[in-house]
């Protein structure tokens, strides 16, 4: 009888990863597969879609005006990608470097800013930047400056709330490949004669790399998507893919042009996690989770 | 040598220092007598007196609860479930449909709004809610699922061969031995999402309806349309009951580093 049972087992099992595949098909799959045939539909003339195929759709992406909003995100995505590298890069390699008891403090200082509400942390950023805000009043204070800077609703305060955003991203990634490092082998290369520069170059760097892309990966991609970053800090001035998605299909209401953005936009997201497979031969991305 | 050690401390003590300077700011002006968040008039607790008298933000305050709680449960249960059932049911299709699941925490968020937004019309589904669940349900599984499938990865597989063998059915060996086993995970998961869920702005500004408002919501609109000091407040209020999640958390992560060899949870 408990043998038999026990025959049974996968039987009862398949119960289980039931709701998984039904919950993931109805809800993730068949929404994505419903975006890519929406780009191709019309455009219905008050409300809504036709059932008219169509590449209209993805032309308009080319229209200057569109087109350069694209530029303009990838332009904002590497440099905001490139700070993150500068800020991030050297704060995860140094954590891996203390010993454990500081390393558990160091992860939950990082922590709580990176679990706050991201608004706070915006709104935050929004009080300093205010013109004769914050920083305005402790630089003139200083006598930095004459005059206050206004940095808000300017690039800058965009490019600043994006690192500040996304820098623990990459320090997660940067962590957890450096934790791993073996750091006898940097001594070897030492050892043998490799400058401090070298033996970083041709060791430690090498083998981080794989945190260090995740990292970029997981800059990079939403840093094209942040459009609150962009409208409150930004104001009107810094236009990303997101915000003109956003306004195609809750102002515009031309919900296969919006799908269309979306759609080249998340070809080009899975283009970038291509490429970071290609290169660092890993299925997962580190420090994802 | 010292030296050579103390300026790496100093490096990660400035920007550390910078990551909590917005917060710091929030909370400083949180308690400000003046209507203007850069002037400073004296200390005062009017705008938390404010915050619990409006009515408005206690809703959005009571919405985000339910939905933090309702998404991070159906995550717990749908990826505890699958993350075990997949050990033992192994179908060819499990990876793919995996690697799907996990999809809604990799494409960008505001495509995710996107995708819902369009498909619940599509289907005619009432925005409110229901959808605002939905939603979060599917950005909640891939944390629950990556979690315990690691804890499981990492657990000895003999207690429920031993259990079995003792005559254990399948079910009850499941709620005797690996589910106290894998509890820190799914824990850890679920809280993981309950922040997650709690802290949603992009994918909520598509999916809510016209009269249901979560707190980030909330918070939003009100730093678009004209910002009051009580924003400060609520903040900050926000920013406690985040710091005792984040301990708890901690707590669960001590748990689950005593019971595993594996320390994939670590990097939490």
């Amino acid at each position: 009888m408990k043998k038999k049972k026990r025959k049974n087992r996968p039987g009862l099992s398949i119960f289980s990863i039931l709701p998984l595949y039904l919950f993931t098909i109805v809800f993730v799959a068949f929404p994505l597969i419903y975006l890519f045939v929406l780009s191709f539909l019309t455009r219905a003339e008050t409300w809504g879609v036709v059932n008219q195929l169509t590449l209209k759709n993805y032309l308009g992406i080319l229209d200057p005006i569109y087109l350069n909003t694209f530029i303009e995100s990838f332009k904002l995505a590497i440099l905001t990608t490139g700070l993150v590298i500068l800020v991030g890069y050297p704060y995860g390699y140094f954590m891996a470097k203390l010993n454990s008891d500081w390393r558990r403090r160091m992860m939950l200082l990082l922590m709580i800013p990176f679990w706050i509400s991201s608004l706070m942390r915006l709104f935050g950023w929004v009080t300093m930047f205010r013109a004769n805000g914050v920083l305005d009043k402790f630089l003139m204070m200083l006598g930095i400056i004459d005059e206050p800077l206004k940095l808000l609703y300017t690039y800058p305060a965009v490019v600043v709330g994006m690192v500040y955003a996304l820098t623990p991203f990459m320090i997660f990634s940067v962590y957890s490949s450096a934790e791993k490092l073996d750091w006898s082998m940097v001594e070897a290369a030492r050892d043998l004669g490799a400058t401090r520069w070298k033996a970083f170059v041709t060791v430690t760097l090498k083998l981080t790399l794989p945190g260090l892309l995740s990292g970029v990966v997981l800059t990079f991609i939403p840093s094209m998507g942040l459009f609150y970053i962009a409208e409150l800090l930004g104001g009107n001035k810094v236009v990303l893919v997101g915000n003109v998605i956003q306004e195609q299909l809750m102002k515009s209401h031309n919900w296969p042009f919006a799908a269309a953005l979306s759609v080249v936009l998340m070809a080009l997201t899975s283009f970038v996690i291509f490429l970071y497979r290609k290169i660092t031969k890993v299925k997962d991305l580190e420090g994802l989770v | 040598m010292k030296n050579r050690t103390k300026l790496p401390n100093i490096y990660l003590g400035i920007v550390t220092a910078i990551m909590y300077l917005p917060i710091l700011i929030v909370i400083i002006y949180s308690f400000n007598e003046s209507r203007i968040s850069s002037v400073w008039e004296g200390f005062s607790f009017k705008w938390y007196a404010d915050l619990f008298r409006d009515k408005s933000i206690l809703d959005a305050l009571i919405n985000s609860i339910i939905l933090a709680s309702l998404s991070s449960l159906s995550a717990g249960v749908i990826g505890t479930l699958a993350a075990v059932g997949m050990t033992k049911v192994k179908l060819r299709t499990n990876s793919t449909v995996e690697y799907i699941a996990t999809l809604p925490i990799i494409i960008p968020e505001i495509i995710l709004g996107i995708i819902f937004l369009l498909y619940f019309s599509l289907l005619g589904l009432r925005f409110g809610m229901t959808t605002l669940i939905i939603a979060h349900t599917t950005f909640c599984v891939p944390y629950v699922l990556i979690l315990v499938k690691a804890r499981l990865a990492g657990m000895d597989k003999s207690f429920v061969e031993a259990a079995r063998d003792l005559g254990a059915s399948g079910p009850r060996a499941f709620f005797d031995i690996t589910l106290p086993l894998i509890l820190p995970a799914v824990a850890s998961g679920m809280l993981l999402s309950f922040a997650m869920s709690f802290d949603d702005v992009v994918i909520s500004v598509f999916v809510t309806g016209v009269n249901v408002n979560t707190l980030p919501l909330k918070i939003y609109t009100s730093l678009k349309t004209g910002v009051t000091p009580k924003i400060n407040a609520l903040c900050t209020l926000m920013f406690i009951a985040t710091i005792i999640l984040i301990m708890l958390s901690a707590y669960l992560g001590k748990l689950n580093r005593i019971n595993t060899t594996d320390s994939k949870e670590e990097t939490l």
